[in-house]
């Protein structure tokens, strides 16, 4: 089975606040690979929103996105999507 | 073994296991569960996470079309908390692995979470009131299955609690349960009222009992005395068992006095009437010997259900009253709700002062519709009835007036519409407040009779709440300015003609009956258990005694000097443990 790895900068003001989050799990939740997002210190379950709460990354941030299964690579693809665009926060960066 | 004072607000002895109920916002103490009890506490916990999930949902819908998408974006975030299944694992095996409820699961495993989020940077930092928010609806949501179990118990047991509300109270199933104990609270909680009219011995104000009580515990509690003993010895079993048998036996004793009437040595004939909260209490009033409901409260009517009740409650509740107590009279009091949990928790914007809010007639003559249709059926029930109308907490004339004229408005439209009413009906008016009592001449020019409620009076007159554990000793009927008022309260309806009742908590104790036969009342209404004590204090009294009492009781400057000297007057009518 595929694993697929990706590094992104977290580029939105805010950072992984609540509502990213909870379009990062949706999204992870979405595809059948196990997905694990790590920073320098943690490595943690990109399936569970308490869990990448716990990354508290900010701006700024080094993320490394590791997916392992049968859509790994387009799973990968799409957290990339997601983080590069800023969760659609790019344009008015509010919380 | 463990003493606990307390205050003793339902006198009477129970000894049985505790069940204890974890109130809201309060700290959750560890409980271990059998092994194979497991199973049952994940089930709780998966129905607990069904129903916040549905709340969420409706909140998030409702917040959506009020307020905006946005705003409905923070319960969908909680929702996802919720749904976290590194959340639910942790929580499901710390019940496993740790066997502990439910609720304790819950508790150390969000706080947890909950400590992390609290040393993250600043604007993550703050999503810790989500998690303290979750944390609250599932405690709430687990609580409430074991809340309404209280109903249903095949054992008895006494109930150990921070607190209850009155719907708890009274959805207590009173087959099995033996005895009350409340951590907060003082003797004239509504809660306290509830468990005196149910007969059950309550202690209230204990502090700390139900962080150390855990389910199963032996428990004595002697709500004479405000004593809870907590894992008792076998000696003081024992003893407790005696002199819970003594008092069953007093009690017994009383029986025989039912059919004679409340009359005094010297020949005075007083009435003795109860207080009732739900229609079935008015068999018990009369069976214990009262001639009538002195005081209907109709709270319950709205505090047992979820919608507020229509004109067709209203009236088959006073009809089932009437039928009860045939040709006796009847006191329906109108809504006296306001400062009290159920609606402060439905309010928009809770109040900052509710007890010198928007309350009892006040609040009625707000919510004109609700109070319409309170006035309609309690007239329409009354039609071939002994029944009267009391208005609670009037502090004015024009209050008064406005309530009157409500009631001659009914009046017309049932007339209009062909319905048979009362129209001749006596209105009173409930003097529990400092300027009622001071304007009682006026008020009993436009009234037919007084109420005096001694509870609202003291609260209102020693600005003690009566709640607050910290006062709780200070509220007292004793205090001289309170029974200066009561003097005159009773003298001004003398003056008038009209009667005057007294339905307090005052009139149910033993302690203030000389005393107030001295000063001249008439007519007491109190909890259907309390009347045989009542007339067994009255039938072994001359009135010229009580009027001496009441004189020396007049020139006291302070409360202790009145129950001192009333224990002494009292003591050798009535056994010792009786008198609180």
């Amino acid at each position: 089975m595929p694993i697929v790895k990706k590094e992104i900068e977290v580029p939105n003001k805010y950072g992984l606040h609540a509502r990213p989050a909870m379009q990062l799990v949706e999204l992870a939740n979405s595809y059948q690979s196990k997905i694990e997002v790590s920073n320098d210190t943690l490595t943690i379950d990109a399936k569970s929103i308490m869990s990448v709460m716990r990354l508290a990354a900010a701006k700024g941030t080094k993320l490394t996105i590791v997916c392992d299964g049968e859509d790994a690579e387009e799973a990968a693809t799409a957290m990339i999507g997601l983080i590069t665009a800023g969760f659609g926060e790019m344009e008015s960066p509010q919380a | 073994m463990k003493i606990k004072k307390g205050i003793g607000v339902s006198p009477g002895v129970a000894i049985c296991q505790a069940v204890v109920v974890d109130a809201e916002e309060f700290d959750i103490p560890q409980r271990k569960v059998p092994a194979d009890h497991a199973q049952a506490e994940l089930a709780r916990l998966r129905k607990a996470l069904t129903v916040s999930k549905k709340e969420l949902q409706d909140l998030s819908k409702r917040t959506a079309e009020r307020i905006g998408r946005e705003t409905a974006g923070i319960f969908d975030f909680h929702i996802s908390l919720l749904e976290d299944r590194s959340l639910q694992k942790k929580v499901q095996d710390a019940i496993v692995t740790g066997s502990v409820t439910a609720e304790y699961a819950v508790a150390t495993v969000l706080r947890g979470y909950a400590r992390e989020f609290l040393a993250m940077p600043e604007h993550l930092a703050e999503r810790v009131k989500d998690v303290y928010d979750i944390e609250k609806r599932l405690l709430r949501n687990l609580i409430g299955q074991k809340r309404q179990s209280l109903s249903h118990l095949n054992q008895d047991v006494s109930v150990v609690a921070h607190d209850l509300t009155p719907s708890q109270t009274a959805s207590m199933d009173r087959k099995h349960i033996r005895g009350i104990v409340i951590d907060a609270g003082g003797a004239t909680s509504h809660t306290a009222i509830l468990a005196r009219a149910l007969g059950i011995p309550t202690v209230v104000g204990t502090n700390d009992v139900a962080a150390e009580v855990t389910a199963g515990d032996m428990l004595i509690i002697d709500g004479t005395r405000g004593t809870v003993i907590l894992d008792p010895d076998e000696a003081t079993i024992t003893q407790y068992k005696q002199m819970a048998q003594q008092q069953v036996d007093f009690i017994h004793s009383l029986d025989s006095l039912k059919d004679l009437p409340a009359i005094t040595q010297d020949g005075h004939e007083i009435t003795l009437l109860g207080n009732i909260e739900f229609p079935g209490e008015a068999a018990a009033v009369l069976d214990k010997g009262g001639q009538g409901i002195g005081l209907y409260r109709t709270e319950f009517l709205y505090l047992g259900t979820e919608r507020e009740p229509n004109e067709r409650d209203h009236y088959d509740a006073y009809r089932e009253v009437i039928r009860l107590v045939s040709d006796h009279q009847v006191v329906i009091r109108t809504l006296d709700l306001g400062a009290d949990k159920y609606t402060q928790s439905r309010a928009r914007v809770p109040e900052r002062n509710p007890f010198l809010g928007c309350r009892s007639i006040r609040f009625c003559l707000q919510n004109l519709p609700m109070f319409k249709t309170q006035i309609r059926a309690i007239l329409r029930a009354s039609v071939d009835a002994n029944a009267s109308m009391l208005f609670p907490l009037v502090t004015n004339l024009l209050e008064l007036r406005q309530a009157k004229t409500i009631v001659r408005d009914v009046m017309e439209d049932l007339e209009e519409e062909g319905i048979e009413f009362r129209p001749d009906i006596p209105i009173g008016m409930m003097v529990e407040t400092p300027s009622a009592a001071l304007q009682a001449d006026a008020f009993a020019k436009e009234v037919d009779f007084f109420s005096i409620g001694t509870n609202d009076l003291v609260q209102y007159t020693l600005a003690v709440d009566r709640g607050n554990e910290k006062v709780a000793s200070m509220f007292t009927v004793a205090h001289p300015a309170v029974l200066r008022l009561i003097k005159d309260i009773i003298r001004t309806g003398q003056r008038h003609g009209i009667s005057v009742s007294l339905c307090g908590e005052m009139a149910a104790d033993p302690l203030y009956t000389l005393l107030l036969l001295g000063l001249g009342l008439q007519v007491f209404s109190c909890a259907p258990p309390a009347i045989p004590e009542l007339k067994k204090m009255i039938r072994s009294v001359t009135m010229a005694h009580a009027r001496q009492v009441a004189r020396r009781v007049m020139s006291f400057q302070s409360d202790k000097e009145t129950v001192n000297y009333l224990h002494a007057e009292v003591r050798g009518i009535l056994p010792d443990d009786i008198i609180g």
